[in-house]
């Protein structure tokens, strides 16, 4: 089993005008295998600089605060050396790579990742298989990674390398937004089949519920302004649905 | 200078107005310039002119259409509006027809005139390059006189400095492929540079009817050279030509190649400019029967300084012919310059025309700037097919991040993305030696951006 420690984590970008603007105000949060954690909140609460931050994004800047896997800091660790220890961040916009076909980006990342080159006969049936299940076109993997494809087909392609990486820890910013209702059924399927292994901790960014009818989480957290407002069970996810943000901004607090 | 400046920070932009000019030029011809001001109410801009802006800092900024661009030449129609199409490009084996460069010029726009190390405006007496050959049994290379009938069959020039090199050279090196004969291996010219004054030199490859061989140009070494190479693809012949660029760092090299295709023949280009301060080639592919079938593909990849331009030309003159071209090109460091210019002229008699260019550039760093002009003239509309497409993107923070969030160390990503876009044209070269030798020098060139 493996742990995912966030302790009093404070972080800030600076702005296009170079000001720096301080966006995490002290987030602590634990995450172990077989764990699936919503985290909720109006934008610009922070929620997606907590998914970046992670994965070492060099806009963020750590303030202050920890980040560690099994003790290991993260923090200390390059982009790549996080994403071989098994860290795996299933970004809010893909980006197209130019000039790089899905199956090289894929083999050469499954080989990054596992220290070896994947056994070329099961890895072409895995990705095959994997493919279909995620109702992704046999031809997208000929084609330039991300080049092209739709926001829901980028979505999908994200999960595909989610099932393909096995990590130990995903985290799916915002994986759900833009994605219609079918769609967004196949890369729940996608993430529990995953879940279902046994080896993975899940960190579920999301601005809606709507995902977690598909997902169901074992915890949640309410982030506003940068910090945990309110964490439970997963009927507060029930209680968002029905209230919405209001009552944590500070106009809802006042009507309230 | 402040202009200058803002010119090359907009680059991407500047380029893609540039193309949809130049489109809408090139489809509506004449009355695209309807209700455009003439005369004395046309404004004038420092640093334009009607074709556009003076793209070469280094070139002399003399008046907008005026002087010597503007006189007519040989064939010249070139009252005021010089190069409005394609057909209309003075062409002539005299270099006195050309007058002077300016740099003002439609084809000399993006060329740093003063890097030329004196091409266009000292007399081309230094040594030519040697000429090193391997070729299979049945192909034979050999020295021909000035005088043979054969040169002067496949092209004439379209410009000063190749002019220049018409006029200087004194014996040409001709690639003769005897009829129906089936080439066992490559015919390789290696091309090696005999010193710094400015040569000339001059090449003619002749494919027999229905035969079938690859010719490579192999240039390395250092030169200041000016370069006519003439190929003659007989009818049903099946000819491939692969022009390698590897020179040393300062070499100056303009190289035009012309094509001339027969009935039924298929014709291959592939021009790899690796090397070189100044590296300018200009392939053009002319139909003279039908059934021809063409495809020029090129890569190019420019360090810091360098200075790399193709300009090409597919004259689709007669029917039923078939052309593909695919150029890409990858920039690193500060003031590498790539220019892609494609012109495709479709005329009224080629009918049933089937024609698509490409052209992608990657900017692997900051600092770098990649020109990229497609120009289409349809002169029928009964073809089958014509398009063009060009891109140039940036390999930058996020490509990077997004790769390496998945583990992939960053030189191997870097690796990863330059190698898979080039990967496209040396694929097509097909002669395995020479794709390995290509590869490790993209690979060469990638550990520089690395260090």
């Amino acid at each position: 089993m493996s742990t995912l420690e966030i302790k009093d984590l404070h972080v800030s970008i600076e702005t296009e005008q170079g000001v720096k603007k301080q966006i995490l105000k002290g987030v602590s949060l634990t995450i172990n295998t077989g764990e699936t954690h919503a985290i909720m909140g109006p934008n610009g609460s922070g929620k997606s600089t907590l998914a970046s931050t992670i994965a070492g994004h060099p806009r963020y800047t750590v303030d202050s605060g920890s980040i560690t896997l099994d003790g290991e800091d993260v923090l200390e660790m390059s982009v790549d050396e996080r994403a071989r220890a098994g860290l795996f961040l299933a970004m809010q916009y893909p980006v197209e790579v130019p000039g790089v076909t899905m199956t090289n980006f894929l083999r050469t990342a499954k080989t990054a990742i596992d220290g070896e080159a994947p056994s070329l006969r099961h890895w072409t049936k895995d990705v095959k298989n994997a493919m279909s299940q995620l109702r992704i076109d046999a031809d997208f993997a000929q084609r330039n990674v991300n080049e092209g494809f739709s926001g829901g087909e980028k979505k999908r392609v994200e999960i595909l390398q989610l099932e393909l990486f096995h990590p130990k820890f995903a985290i799916l910013d915002e994986t759900d937004s833009g994605l219609d209702v079918d769609a967004l059924k196949v890369v729940s399927e996608g993430v529990n089949r995953e879940h279902e292994a046994g080896n993975m901790g899940t960190l579920l960014i999301t601005h809606y519920t709507r995902i977690l009818r598909y997902i169901k989480p074992d915890f949640v957290h309410v982030f506003v302004d940068g910090r945990i407002a309110e964490q439970g069970g997963p009927e507060l996810a029930d209680r968002l649905e029905e209230e919405g943000y209001d009552r944590f901004t500070k106009t809802g607090a006042v009507s309230a | 200078m402040s202009k200058l400046n803002d010119t090359v920070v907009n680059a991407a932009e500047n380029v893609a107005e540039t193309v949809a000019e130049k489109v809408s030029n090139a489809v509506e011809g004449v009355k695209a310039r309807i209700g455009a001001p003439s005369g004395d109410r046309r404004v004038r801009i420092d640093g334009f002119t009607e074709e556009g802006e003076n793209l070469s800092p280094l070139n002399d900024a003399s008046p907008v259409l005026g002087g010597d661009s503007s006189k007519s030449h040989s064939h010249g129609a070139g009252a005021g509006i010089p190069d409005s199409s394609r057909a209309g490009r003075p062409t002539s084996f005299r270099r006195a027809d050309f007058g002077k460069l300016t740099g003002r010029e439609e084809d000399w726009r993006f060329t740093p005139l003063k890097r030329l190390r004196g091409l266009h405006t000292q007399d081309l007496t230094g040594t030519a390059p040697e000429v090193a050959v391997v070729a299979p049994e049945g192909i034979t290379v050999a020295g021909i006189g000035r005088d043979d009938a054969r040169i002067g069959t496949a092209g004439i020039p379209e410009d000063l400095v190749a002019a220049a090199a018409w006029e200087a050279f004194t014996e040409a090196t001709l690639v003769s492929i005897p009829k129906d004969t089936q080439a066992d291996g490559t015919v390789t010219l290696s091309i090696t540079g005999a010193g710094t004054e400015p040569a000339a030199q001059h090449i003619v490859i002749e494919a027999g009817a229905f035969s079938k061989a690859v010719v490579v140009l192999d240039h390395k070494g250092s030169a200041t050279l000016s370069q006519n190479v003439e190929i003659l693809v007989g009818d049903g012949a099946e000819l491939t030509v692969i022009t390698v660029q590897d020179w040393d760092d300062d070499a100056v090299h303009a190289s035009a190649q012309y094509a001339r295709i027969g009935r039924d023949a298929r014709f291959k280009h592939v021009a790899v400019s690796l090397g070189g301060d100044l590296v300018r080639v200009t392939p053009s592919s002319k139909f003279t029967a039908p059934g021809g079938d063409v495809e020029m593909y090129g890569l190019y990849y420019a360090d810091a300084g360098q200075h790399l331009e193709q300009r090409l030309f597919v004259d689709h003159a007669v029917a039923n012919c078939k052309s593909r071209v695919m150029y890409k090109g990858a920039l690193q460091g500060k003031d590498a310059h790539t220019v892609w210019v494609g012109d495709v002229l479709i005329r009224k008699e080629a009918e049933g025309t089937d024609t698509y260019e490409v052209n992608r550039n990657l900017l692997l760093t900051d600092g770098g700037r990649a020109d990229s002009v497609p120009n289409l003239e349809i002169e029928t509309g009964l073809i089958e097919g014509a398009g063009h497409a060009s891109a140039t993107g940036r390999f930058d923070d996020e490509h990077l991040f997004y790769l390496m969030a998945r583990g992939i160390p960053e030189d191997v990503a870097r690796r990863l993305v330059v190698r898979g876009f080039l990967n496209e044209i040396i694929q097509q070269i097909k002669v395995p030696e020479l794709e390995e030798r290509l590869t490790a020098a993209v690979e060469r060139e990638l550990a520089v951006v690395e260090a």
